[in-house]
């Protein structure tokens, strides 16, 4: 009998909310294991990446980081569902049932349909998504310019507009379909410096308001320390999981402030040393063969 | 006056016929094969309308528009299921690169057997002769759909109807506007030849029966009306053209 009112007592102190909400970030979003993928092309194979074994928490800002030719963006396109793997598996949870979840997806560039202008991009993919049946559309699409500042630009066409104007239209066009992750590959890797870190202080800015689970393909060491909670650092050919580091730098973050604290600069440092390690085998190589 | 673009538009044409005009007049070019242009336009404005010229022009603008008009639809239809069906592009394609080298005008015969020597016959030559050049421009454009958009229409999850609709139809539409415009020309060629013969009317017939007859001023109004139906479709197309593809700032 005491012991079943300490638990009584248990339960009436404990806040559900807070343990529910804490049970939920720690749901894997996306589950990859022992994920495999060979290209094979007349007779020639070729290893994108082999043997990749990482989770995806919901909610969470992971980075995929890796020299150039790492398999990096196979493997985003395998999530994104773009191409299989050979083996292994992946599974992508829904956010809130049973079912396989939904992505989004923004790529390095030219990704909007130049046909269209900023308003038709974004609510062409709208009337296509059977989760946007009964909403108001005009309505969803006018926030989203909105939120990346292209009111006065929403009846322009994509060649009218800069690269940055193009990438956020990109942006706001992924999040407006609401799927349960978004993937994005080297989305500002044809931007000017100045404009990378516009977009980047925007793209934290709009994920902490939708909180939604975000996967990053990046080559810049920087740009993942700044946006991610996780780095996975991949090693080349063939591409696999050579560290998986938890970036502890607080919220929100402001690029001048951030890169001030020498936890900035220790990260920073921690993976410019696992990347380097990963180019050094080539110059080896290279002595060798000449 | 020069810095404008129609000045420079119609100078050509009328330089040329300025020169023409000098040497017919001048007697290094003999009226009787080579009739001052001002006389031929003088014969097409004040007499030809009088021997039935509107007859034989809605003759064949009537063939060219039916031909045409079923040629380019035929054409843009296969065209885009070669495009994003490979199996029907594998079986489909030998047929067309068969077909396609053959002189429609060599198989008036056959269409006339088939269709008879009334109106049928030479709107299906027409219709022949310009589904081909827009099947094969309309196969190139659906080609030149960059592979991004067809990712992006996957992720998305974009239905095959609006795909078809609004990623590759305008994506190929650029070289859909050529093959219309290699298919318009054309398809004055083909109806000029098939009403040389087996025609009671048109603009092909008016220029034979001219020939048969000498009247060489007849028959230089014909071929004048041919060139300024010519012109007059190539600018329409343009202006359609234009109008179809805002996003394609020149």
């Amino acid at each position: 009998m005491p012991l079943l009112i300490l638990v009584m007592h248990i339960l009436r102190l404990k806040n559900w909310d807070v343990i529910r909400s804490n049970l939920h970030k720690n749901i894997m979003q996306i589950s990859v294991t022992q994920l495999s993928k060979t290209f094979s092309r007349k007779k020639q194979q070729t290893v994108a990446y082999k043997n990749l074994n990482f989770q995806i928490r919901q909610g969470e800002f992971f980075c995929i980081l890796g020299p150039s030719g790492c398999g990096k963006t196979s493997l985003l396109r395998t999530i994104a569902g773009l191409e299989t793997a050979t083996s292994g598996e992946l599974s992508i949870r829904s956010t809130d049932s049973l079912k396989q979840g939904t992505v989004g997806m923004v790529f390095q560039e030219h990704g909007l349909f130049p046909w269209m202008t900023t308003r038709n991009n974004i609510r062409f993919l709208l009337e296509n998504n059977v989760q946007m049946i009964n909403r108001d559309l005009d309505a969803i699409v006018n926030e989203f310019i909105d939120l990346v500042g292209l009111k006065a630009f929403a009846d322009y066409f994509p060649h009218q507009l800069s690269g940055g104007m193009r990438q956020r239209i990109s942006i706001a066009r992924s999040f407006a379909n609401e799927p349960d992750i978004l993937l994005m590959d080297e989305p500002f890797v044809f931007l000017d410096y100045q404009t990378r870190c516009a977009l980047h202080g925007l793209l934290l800015d709009i994920w902490q308001r939708k909180k939604k689970t975000l996967v990053f393909v990046t080559h810049d060491i920087e740009e993942a320390v700044f946006l991610a909670d996780r780095v996975l650092v991949m090693s080349a050919h063939p591409g696999t999981v050579k560290n998986i580091i938890e970036i502890k730098l607080p919220r929100p973050r402001e690029f001048l402030a951030l890169r001030k604290l020498p936890a900035y600069q220790n990260q920073v440092s921690e993976l410019m040393a696992l990347l380097r390690e990963e180019c050094e085998p080539f110059r080896h190589k290279d002595k060798q063969s000449f | 006056m020069f810095k404008n673009r129609y000045f420079w538009l119609f100078a050509s044409p009328l330089g040329i016929l300025l020169l023409w005009e000098a040497c017919t007049r001048s007697g290094f070019l003999d009226a009787r094969f080579f009739p001052a242009p001002s006389a031929v336009f003088h014969y097409l404005i004040f007499t030809s309308p009088g021997e039935g010229l509107w007859t034989d022009v809605s003759a064949s603008l009537y063939r060219i528009f039916w031909g045409y008009l079923a040629g380019c639809a035929g054409g843009i239809a296969l065209g885009v299921t070669m495009g994003l069906n490979h199996i029907v592009r594998i079986m489909v394609y030998p047929l067309v690169a068969l077909l396609y080298p053959i002189p429609k005008i060599a198989v008036l015969p056959l269409i006339m057997l088939v269709f008879g020597i009334g109106e049928m016959s030479k709107i299906v030559v027409v219709a022949i002769g310009s589904f081909f050049l827009v099947l094969i421009n309309t196969l190139h454009g659906v080609d030149s759909v960059a592979k991004i958009y067809h990712d992006v229409a996957q992720v998305y999850r974009i239905k095959k109807t609006s795909f078809v609709l609004r990623v590759i139809l305008p994506g190929a539409l650029p070289a859909i506007f050529t093959g219309l415009k290699l298919a318009i020309g054309y398809s004055l060629v083909i109806v000029v030849a098939a009403e040389f013969s087996g025609a009671d009317a048109g603009i092909g017939y008016l220029i034979w029966q001219s020939w048969e007859t000498f009247s060489i001023k007849a028959m230089y109004a014909g071929i004048f009306v041919i060139g300024v139906l010519g012109l007059f479709f190539s600018l329409a197309l343009n202006l359609l053209e234009r109008r179809l593809t805002p996003w394609r700032d020149k």
